[in-house]
């Protein structure tokens, strides 16, 4: 396989559960919900799946578990920010830190008595790349073809996300829940059950993005198996500018730094580890700054404009 | 029977006070509930988290050990969260002065008197505290960047920039491969005051009360009150809302570095693996808890700092995780916001009787 072959294969990898989860909190976002707790979720959706597939070697339970979990925690959101009207940043950042200590739980406790009880350190089943036979020797392609099933998830996700959102009625309500909850109100929409649909959509597909770590990129649980990737989709929403199709543009940098990286480790470099490991956050600053930069010089507003309001229905 | 929410133009008085304690309460239940599910016996373990926190000198010191930091990042996060400006970079705020402290400990130290070092240690370390919240804060009132990303991605280069520095040039050459750096002189540590605990109390509980003075008694605490509330009003005001925050965020930074400067010239006297351990996190939940009231910090950080010590105690006690007393932190968070509901608004109820008449009315 040539190097860029090789580059494209391993960037669609590392890129795929920031798909997930970015296309996760464009919907909930395009609801007027800003969920700050896609770490949390993440991991939890990392260390449930896990442990699912462990015990019962079923990789599609695995899944089921992960996006069930993933729902029932942005729930917690949901209700938090709808119901209660509670503060999203504050909710977010809560989900963030329970979602964190409750993996840490669970991947000290769910283990096997033989490993102390630690998920740590244990391989279990995992999803492996798809052999595509001849065409997996075309370059370019080879790259798009040889990847696991839930990679060939993301080649449906994004058209489908874009078409729902820009083609269909009910994306039509979702972007005006975002826009003006009180015109949607207006028009008949339910905003507070669509607020909570979409945020809990959210979770689910972020959850998968966990799973994706767990089963398939870095199989197995660790602590820190999400590396700050729940907060990177936060930045990757805004990049996108709330467009399910752009999703994919921010995957593919962060996936292709993932692979520079790499690759650069793989080859020996002189470049300390530690700074290599610094790019992907520093490219997020970078990629944020310039993307407000841009917005206010074209007087562009791509954030939905009742993001992280509560919205309360007056009566007349 | 039909509720309505009408925003409270002044928050609850009962409720600010009720609702922290309802939270702690709720947060133990729901612990509970946890517990039970993975066998254990709820009281037994909450009986033994507070025997290991509270029930010794010694664990009385370590739990306090825990609360310095605790209450250092918890007033640089509420003074920022005043402002609604989400600094959740308190974590890399304390790594990075710990590493410039280290810097100046180390470093320094060969040609500065020995009195000056340590006031050297702590100003250079708050300094680097303020430095990477100030980055965040001018990208915020210049460009308008999303500061809740900047300040969490800087967390991780300084949690990475200090793991380079004693992993690689930094380390320690008589340190038998150990992560750390060489021990600083005495003439840079931290005076300790029983047990761990090191001057960083006082210091610490100093802070709260001089920021609860500034923030309720001065000219410059109305200002930033005014911002918070709203920053539309405070230009109307002909109050400077950019500078005010800046500075505002480069004391919060400054804040966090100070714990920082205290973990590594108080407790490990090195910079080495676990400067800081999920402090600045921790920060959020103990402002959010004392409603980002000063005064009610110290308090809240103690209590959290004992969640911590107990959780390590349980594990070597009950054999259950050590993550025990994280959990039961991002638990407590849930009960609090709900409980939000109640301070911010006032319920109506809205008898069904008036809501068909209105209804008939509009048609």
């Amino acid at each position: 396989m040539g190097l860029i072959t090789s580059l494209i294969a391993i960037t669609l990898r590392a890129g795929t559960s920031l798909v997930y989860a970015t296309i996760g909190e464009t919907f909930t976002e395009r609801a007027g919900i800003l969920n700050l707790g896609l770490e949390g979720i993440m991991l939890m959706g990392a260390v449930t799946s896990f442990a699912t597939a462990y015990y019962t070697g079923n990789l599609a339970l695995a899944i089921a578990v992960a996006v069930a979990v993933g729902g029932l925690m942005s729930l917690i959101h949901a209700f938090l920010s709808v119901t209660m009207k509670a503060n999203q940043v504050v909710s977010g950042l809560s989900l963030t830190l329970f979602g964190t200590g409750f993996a840490s739980f669970l991947g000290q406790r769910l283990g096997p008595a033989s490993n102390g009880r630690y998920l740590i350190g244990l391989t279990g089943p995992r999803f492996t790349p798809i052999d595509a036979g001849a065409l997996g020797q075309v370059p370019i392609l080879g790259a798009i073809l040889g990847q696991d099933l839930f990679t060939y998830g993301t080649y449906l996700l994004i058209p489908l996300a874009w078409f729902y959102m820009y083609k269909t009625k009910n994306g039509l309500w979702l972007r005006a829940i975002g826009e003006n909850p009180r015109t949607a109100d207006a028009m008949g929409v339910n905003v507070d059950r669509a607020k909570y649909g979409y945020t809990i959509l959210g979770g689910m597909l972020t959850a998968l993005g966990g799973a994706h770590l767990a089963l398939a990129y870095t199989p197995g649980w660790s602590e820190n198996i999400t590396g700050g990737r729940g907060w990177i989709v936060i930045a990757l929403v805004i990049f996108s500018m709330w467009n399910p199709a752009r999703a994919i543009t921010g995957a593919l940098i962060f996936g292709g730094i993932n692979a520079v990286q790499f690759r650069l480790q793989a080859s020996g470099t002189n470049i300390p580890a530690g700074f290599l490991n610094m790019l992907p956050y520093l490219t997020t600053i970078i990629v944020l700054v310039a993307i407000t930069w841009w917005e206010t010089l074209s007087k562009r507003v791509g954030s939905p404009a009742s993001l992280g309001t509560a919205y309360v229905r007056e009566d007349k | 029977m039909i509720f309505a929410f009408e925003k409270r133009k002044t928050v609850s008085r009962t409720a600010i006070v009720v609702v922290p304690f309802v939270s702690f309460l709720a947060s133990l239940f729901l612990t509970g509930i946890l517990l039970a599910a993975f066998g254990a016996n709820p009281l037994t373990t909450f009986g033994a988290m507070f025997k290991g926190a509270f029930g010794s000198g010694r664990a009385l010191t370590e739990t306090l050990v825990k609360a310095i930091p605790l209450m250092l990042t918890g007033l640089g996060v509420a003074l920022a969260f005043k402002l609604k400006f989400w600094n959740i970079g308190a974590e890399g705020q304390l790594t990075l002065a710990g590493v410039a402290a280290t810097w100046v400990a180390l470093y320094w130290s060969p040609w500065l008197p020995s009195p000056l070092l340590l006031p050297a240690v702590v100003l250079v370390g708050c300094a680097a505290g303020a430095l990477w919240a100030g980055v965040p804060a001018l990208l915020k009132t210049g460009l308008k960047v999303d500061e809740t990303l900047v300040t969490l991605m800087l967390n991780y280069v300084a949690i990475l920039f200090s793991e380079f520095l004693y992993y690689g040039p930094w380390r320690d050459p008589k340190g038998f491969g150990f992560p750390g750096t060489q021990p600083f002189p005495k003439a840079a540590w931290f005076p300790r005051i029983a047990g761990r605990a090191h001057i960083g109390l006082y210091i610490a509980i100093a802070a709260a009360l001089i920021l609860w003075i500034v923030l309720n008694r001065t000219r410059w605490g109305f200002e930033l009150k005014v911002i918070g509330n709203s920053p539309k009003a405070a230009r109307y005001q002909g109050i400077a809302v950019e500078r005010n925050i800046v500075l505002a965020v480069l004391l919060s930074g400054a804040l966090c570095g100070l714990a920082g400067v205290g973990e590594v010239a108080g407790i490990s006297r090195r910079l080495q693996q676990g400067l800081s351990l999920g402090y600045g996190y921790t920060a959020i939940i103990v402002a959010w808890m004392a409603q980002l009231n000063p005064l009610a910090i110290p308090f809240v950080a103690v209590l959290m700092g004992g969640l911590l010590v107990g959780g390590d105690q349980v594990q070597m006690v009950m054999g259950l995780p050590s993550s025990m007393g994280l959990l039961m932190q991002g638990m407590m968070l849930f009960p609090m916001l709900a409980g939000s509901l109640f301070t911010e608004y006032r319920i109506k109820r809205v008898g069904s009787q008036a809501v068909r008449e209105s209804k008939i009315g509009a048609a």
